[in-house]
């Protein structure tokens, strides 16, 4: 990954880098809240956190239109929250609340929104792959312009079903962009330990699929790189790889005792590569905002994020009937 | 001396098939891999080779012939100088069936069981009154496909060989050309994949029929049909839905072994979220798979290779669809209940024909779906009879019929005068060799044996 160069002068404007800060800022937050009320007890289950790669799903909506789908993992609170799906409600599913999207039944890896064209939440490794390729069948078959993305991990690119897909996908020119995260760990086995061939997006060379590496870290490249992927597609020129160079702070799941890394590594990530503090540094040092205007905004996304925990606390269990709704259409 | 060239068996459930062509003369010198005829058998046109070398004696059987059965002498090849007549009348070839007549529309059709007149439909076979043509399995679950495809322009079919080759079980024949290639999509080999595409697509506005070439295929699919498909709807809490069909021949076929001969429909039944239709009659495939079609949920339409060339009577106009849920009674009767599904009830109705002779009187009951189950047509034949014996092909273990016979045990206790017997495939893979296999699947004397311990006979 290049280094981070503060001085650069992007071409953004301050209302979108105010932006861009914002939603990763909420996203940060709403994840460390709902760390702390796993420990507390409140959320059970399996969780897993965004905390680092906030700037994959902030930077690739901002290449997207209304219309466009996304699906991705069971690690997919940053996902929700960046397509415009409501703190409360993904908070409260979390809680398995009857205020949740899912109504409690989905909990933290299921979670679905059709107002938000966000399919979920799934939590069988790659399965988003075929299905987010489906999307783009649909929207291909019914001749609109729409794009899907489809996210998935470094781990789940070594599952059969991607290659499939990948296969499928450009046979048929579908409009689905292919997102890998590469956080470089799948659960522990990092990259290395799973792959002699370690440049995921180049794998789709082999079925003619177009791709690159971006740096994950850097929300305006990697609205950029999107930029040009939603483009390729649009055009109707098939599928697009993005693999996203990006890091998770914290463990796989709230479970995960991270032995197989060292403190140096993750520490080292978060003080030099941190997405969010690269936002802010562009905005202060270009002198488009100043301390306080970005305090104000650290305090209004504590306020959103407390009341979604609150909400989410509130928010009744689902009521026993509901155990025998929702089975058939 | 003069070899005969038989007819020849060209897929594995073939037992007749139409000599169609003859690219041969008599009199013309043959060489062995030459292509000789064109044999048109349930699935497909075929070319036929010669293996032997001679010189065309005498052609047997007419070009056109219809229904001309496996092994029937149908040319002699002589050597040079040698008589046709001299060589040995072949006496099978006198006796192929249809010689004289092209075509005839036709094939054997089995013995539809007569009309219940005390049932009104949905429990009837048919609905009364209405006109019928006949038609086979495979025809009828084409013409379901057609007639969804002109109503709603967002179902298509996808799966393997289903365009251009025309269906791996001609089911498709024809859909291509109707419909383009844009709504008869043919896919790589690549069950999982493809089946993912398919919900997905299903969630993005479309009504998919994924075949698959068989359910053992779709063994790699599973994941989809069930984490996918099956959950989604609950998961959502409502939101998403997945309307599609996974269609296909399940269950054994003839001599096909191990990995392609199992039977899915407990497994499937198991599940929640999806429903599971097996057809038995053309009937019941027409009307099933239309609602299947319509149906907002995912369905497993499970059918069955040896059923498909099989001929029945189909309502003739209008639009057929069979509720869900609504067992037929196929034969009424008073001493036992005997309750199958798909290819069991051919077992079942031979065991009641059978059975009167004895002067037992047997109901039988086609489930048409096995999920939803009526059990209410079940519970209520159940406490008339006092007896009953379930009939499948698929393994012993959490069988339908075990499921079946719990039920009864619960809702009708009082009721049973003996216990119930599951008739079932048996409890090992299924064997290549064909003495073996008979004996893998259940059989008609094995129905007729449970029947007779349930009635202490």
């Amino acid at each position: 990954m290049a280094a981070k160069k503060p001085a650069d002068r992007p071409n953004v404007s301050k209302e979108d880098l105010l932006k861009y800060y914002r939603e990763m800022l909420l996203i940060r937050r709403f994840e460390e809240k709902a760390g702390q009320l796993y420990g507390m007890g409140l959320i059970g289950g399996f969780c897993h956190l965004y905390i680092g790669q906030e700037a994959v799903v902030v930077g690739l909506e901002a290449a997207a239109k209304e219309g466009d789908k996304r699906i991705t993992s069971y690690r997919d609170h940053g996902h929700m929250l960046a397509c415009g799906m409501d703190a409360k409600g993904v908070m409260a599913e979390l809680t398995g609340r009857i205020g949740g999207y899912s109504k409690g039944k989905g909990g933290s890896m299921h979670m679905f929104s059709k107002d938000r064209h966000f399919y979920g939440g799934h939590g069988i490794v790659g399965a988003q792959v075929p299905l987010g390729a489906g999307l783009a069948f649909a929207d291909k078959y019914l001749g609109n312009d729409n794009v899907t993305f489809a996210y998935f991990g470094d781990g789940a690119a070594n599952q059969g079903q991607v290659y499939e897909t990948y296969n499928m996908a450009e046979l048929w020119s579908l409009p689905v962009i292919f997102v890998i995260e590469n956080n470089q760990y799948a659960m522990g086995t990092s990259v290395k330990r799973s792959t002699k061939s370690t440049t995921l997006f180049g794998r789709g060379l082999a079925y003619g699929i177009p791709g690159e590496q971006v740096d994950g870290m850097d929300v305006l490249a990697v609205k950029a790189a999107g930029e040009k992927a939603v483009a390729h597609c649009r055009a109707g020129h098939g599928p697009y790889i993005l693999e996203m160079m990006t890091y998770r702070y914290r463990g796989h799941s709230m479970s995960d005792p991270a032995k197989y890394r060292t403190r140096e590594e993750v520490e080292k990530m978060r003080s030099e590569k941190d997405a969010i503090e690269h936002v802010r540094d562009l905005l202060l040092q270009g002198g488009l905002a100043s301390d306080d205007d970005l305090k104000a905004i650290d305090k209004e996304i504590k306020a959103l994020v407390n009341e979604s925990a609150e909400f989410a606390k509130d928010s009744p269990e689902p009521p026993l009937e509901e155990l025998w709704t929702d089975i058939y259409a | 001396m003069a070899t005969q060239v038989l007819m020849p068996a060209l897929s594995p459930t073939m037992e007749e098939g139409t000599l169609a062509k003859w690219l041969v003369k008599e009199g013309d010198t043959v060489k062995s891999g030459q292509i000789i005829a064109e044999i048109e058998t349930d699935k497909a046109t075929m070319e036929f080779e010669a293996v032997d070398e001679g010189i065309v004696g005498k052609l047997l059987v007419a070009e056109g012939t219809a229904a001309v059965k496996v092994n029937t002498p149908i040319a002699l090849l002589v050597e040079e100088g040698e008589s046709a007549d001299a060589a040995p009348a072949p006496a099978a070839a006198a006796a192929a069936p249809g010689a004289a007549a092209p075509v005839a529309a036709q094939a054997a059709a089995p013995a539809v069981p007569a009309p219940v007149a005390a049932q009104g439909w949905p429990h009837s076979d048919l609905p009364e009154g209405v006109p019928t043509k006949t038609m086979t399995v495979r025809e009828a679950l084409r013409e379901a496909m057609a007639e969804e495809m002109r109503a709603n322009p967002n179902v298509f079919l996808m799966g393997e060989e289903v365009g251009e080759y025309q269906g791996a079980y001609k089911i498709s024949q024809g859909l291509l050309d109707e419909f383009g290639a844009r709504r008869v999509v043919d896919t790589p080999i690549t069950e999982h994949g493809f089946a993912g595409i398919a919900v997905g697509a299903s969630w993005g506005g479309l009504q998919p029929i994924v075949e698959f070439m068989t359910f053992n295929f779709a063994m790699q699919a599973i994941d989809h049909i069930i984490n996918s498909a099956a959950k989604t709807l609950y998961m959502s809490g409502g939101q998403m839905g997945s309307p599609i069909v996974f269609r296909g021949p399940n269950g054994a076929a003839a001599r096909v072994a191990a990995q392609h001969s199992q039977d899915y429909a407990a497994w499937y039944a198991a599940i929640p979220g999806i429903k599971v239709a097996m057809p038995y009659s053309a009937a019941d495939a027409k009307g099933l798979l239309k609602t299947a079609i319509r149906d907002p949920n995912p369905v497993i339409f499970l059918e069955n290779e040896i059923l498909y060339g099989r001929s029945f009577e189909v309502p003739a106009e209008g639009d057929f669809t069979i509720p869900f849920g609504k067992a037929s009674i196929l034969r009424t009767g008073t001493d036992v209940t005997i309750v199958s599904f798909g290819i069991g009830l051919t077992y079942a109705l031979q065991a009641a024909e059978d059975l009167a002779k004895d002067g037992i009187s047997a109901e039988v009951i086609n489930l048409r779906t096995l999920r939803p189950i009526d059990y209410d047509t079940v519970l209520a034949s159940v406490m008339k009879t006092n007896r009953c014996v379930t009939v499948e092909e698929g393994f012993p273990v959490g069988s339908i019929g075990n499921h079946i016979a719990a039920t009864i045990m619960q809702r009708a206790f009082d009721h049973l005068d003996a216990p119930v017997v599951n008739c079932t495939g048996k409890d090992v893979p299924m064997p290549y060799a064909a003495n073996l296999e008979k004996l893998a699947l259940t059989t008609t004397a094995e129905v007729v044996a449970a029947v007779k311990s349930v009635c202490y006979r």
